[in-house]
């Protein structure tokens, strides 16, 4: 498994849980967990995907999901998780 | 699983304390560029830097999408050349024309410093090392991206007084020849005690000849995060802070880790080390003198700076140690003025002088660094600074600097710019009492007593 981690942050708004779903389904990235929490109208959102069999090089995947994130206004992030797990795993 | 707090602070150190990779380096083994004819040595210098160094922007760009961690610089430093130059350099103008041949491969490359025109002569000079040195600040000013040191002492070998004697000379002429650019060349110069082989960060870096053929160092920084760390920590006693520091450091290595592998894998080639080093820039919030400040000091300056900075530094080595197997070249703070708004700032309000920087450098982990003095400051004073800082590194058995900037025209009062990281410094009262006669003296400081351990 090759697992990536995206976050959402930005005003709430109707569709941005859908719009990104969407895309992923597209590109055969599977989600693997979601959480999410809404603090003062702020919307912020992290999901955990399985990027093995997507259809896209990874850091084209990152760039669409900014572009999306700028669409959408809010904020997206995808990076590999190692990044969150060397820093807090030991 | 990771949580999604984790991922938060992962994610505002990054977006609001300014974490970041500072430089990814390629350490590039020259020795094998070695030929009596100068023009044989110039390409093959440069196709040995262009051929192993071609993927190194573009992986270090790949790396920072993917983990979307900034990675600041990309860099390369080579052997100390006066090591290659000995085979076929005559006179000055060949290291020059050396210099311009690196110059052109960084550009092709892409990094924006190449460290490494450099000389270790810390017991004496050969002709060729003191060719080399002479040439300096012509190669300084007729290039862009070249990055020189010179190594003039040692625990083990002593101080080289005659070395020091000639990097003040240099260090003067070098502020001269870039007098347009507030004495810019001087940036890029650092005069060492105990020079580490493997560190990656500018003007210092060089690729030592203890180390292999080509190797990855990532240097990592951070100072806004330990800062931001620190402010949940006012009011708590020493092991609350020492412990704050330490996780915060062990979770910035470990960053700098993941970096380095996944460059070392990408490009095939082997890792060497992380430095850990908390290197301030001018923006606000990425600054060493507000982490001292955040400890309790009024402005940085005050007394307690040094005992703070004593702390923080060891702190940074331990929890960067913790974080990786492989931590080598400076680690620890960085304790520049012309790159951290807190020391500008304490500089000009008069809290902080040189002295009291001296008296730092005993405990961070370089030395005197980007330091601007008055133009009119001599020769000999530059080498008496430099001894002093050479002297320190010796007997404390540390690596100590100098990289102080004389700005040609101006002085105490006025300020030098020098643009993008390397920020602005106002200029800093030295004492003007001579030291030409001590300066002046032949030979060398012999090694120090406690370095005899065989």
């Amino acid at each position: 498994m090759n697992k990536a981690i995206i976050t959402v942050v930005g005003k709430d708004t109707v569709g941005i849980i859908a719009k990104i779903c969407t895309y992923l389904a597209e590109n055969s990235i599977n989600i693997l967990d979601i959480s999410q929490t809404i603090v003062e109208e702020y919307f912020n959102m992290m999901m955990i995907v399985d990027v093995s069999n997507s259809k896209k090089v990874f850091g084209d995947t990152v760039t669409d999901l900014n572009l999306i994130g700028e669409e959408i206004g809010v904020n997206i992030h995808c990076q590999k998780e190692e990044i969150f797990t060397k820093m807090h795993r030991i | 699983m990771i949580n999604i707090f984790e991922v938060n602070e992962t994610n505002n150190m990054i977006e609001q304390e300014k974490l970041d990779v500072r430089t990814i380096t390629m350490g590039i083994s020259l020795l094998d560029c070695c030929d009596s004819n100068l023009e044989v040595v110039k390409e093959k210098i440069y196709q040995k830097i262009t051929t192993n160094a071609k993927d190194l922007v573009k992986v270090g760009e790949e790396i920072e999408l993917e983990y979307g961690i900034p990675i600041v610089n990309k860099r390369i430093s080579i052997t100390p050349i006066s090591l290659i130059g000995a085979s076929c350099c005559q006179t000055v103008e060949d290291y020059v024309e050396l210099a311009k041949t690196l110059d052109r491969a960084a550009k092709q490359v892409g990094v924006n410093f190449l460290g490494g025109y450099s000389a270790l002569v810390s017991k004496g000079m050969t002709p060729s090392e003191e060719l080399l040195i002479r040439s300096i600040p012509q190669a300084l000013a007729e290039t862009d991206r070249v990055c020189s040191s010179v190594n003039v002492g040692s625990t083990k070998t002593g101080i080289d007084m005659d070395a020091v004697r000639l990097c003040g000379q240099i260090v003067k002429e070098t502020a001269e020849r870039t007098a347009d650019h507030d004495s810019l060349g001087c940036a890029k110069l650092v005069i060492f005690c105990n020079a580490p082989d493997d560190n990656p960060f500018m003007a210092g870096a060089f690729h030592g000849v203890t180390e292999g053929d080509i190797i990855i160092n990532v240097g990592v920084s951070g100072p806004g995060v330990v800062k931001h760390a620190l402010e949940e920590a006012r009011g708590a006693d020493f092991s609350v802070l020492c412990e704050t520091i330490k996780k915060t450091a062990f979770k910035i290595t470990r960053v700098g880790q993941l970096v380095a592998q996944e460059a070392s894998r990408r490009l095939g080639v082997p890792f060497g080390i992380i430095d850990l080093s908390l290197a301030p820039t001018p923006a606000v919030g990425d600054s060493v003198a507000e982490i001292l400040e955040e400890i309790g000091l009024e402005m940085v300056g005050a007394p307690g700076t040094t005992a703070a900075l004593a702390m923080l530094n060891d702190q940074v080595k331990k929890g960067g140690i913790m974080a990786s197997s492989y931590v080598g070249g400076l680690s620890g703070a960085f304790i520049p003025v012309s790159e951290d708004q807190g020391m500008i700032d304490a500089v000009t309000a008069g809290a902080l002088t040189i002295e009291k920087l001296e008296a730092m450098t005993c405990v961070c982990s370089v030395g005197l660094d980007m330091i601007a003095i008055p133009g009119d400051t001599s020769a000999s004073t530059i080498a008496g600074i430099i001894a002093d800082e050479a002297a320190i590194g010796m007997v404390n058995q540390k690596t100590t600097a100098v990289r102080v900037i004389p700005v040609i025209g101006k002085g105490v009062g006025e300020t030098a710019e020098f643009g993008g990281l390397l920020g602005y410094a106002p200029i800093i009262p030295v004492n003007t009492k001579s030291c030409e006669a001590f300066i002046s003296r032949k030979g060398r400081i012999p090694a120090p007593i406690h370095s005899f351990k065989n």
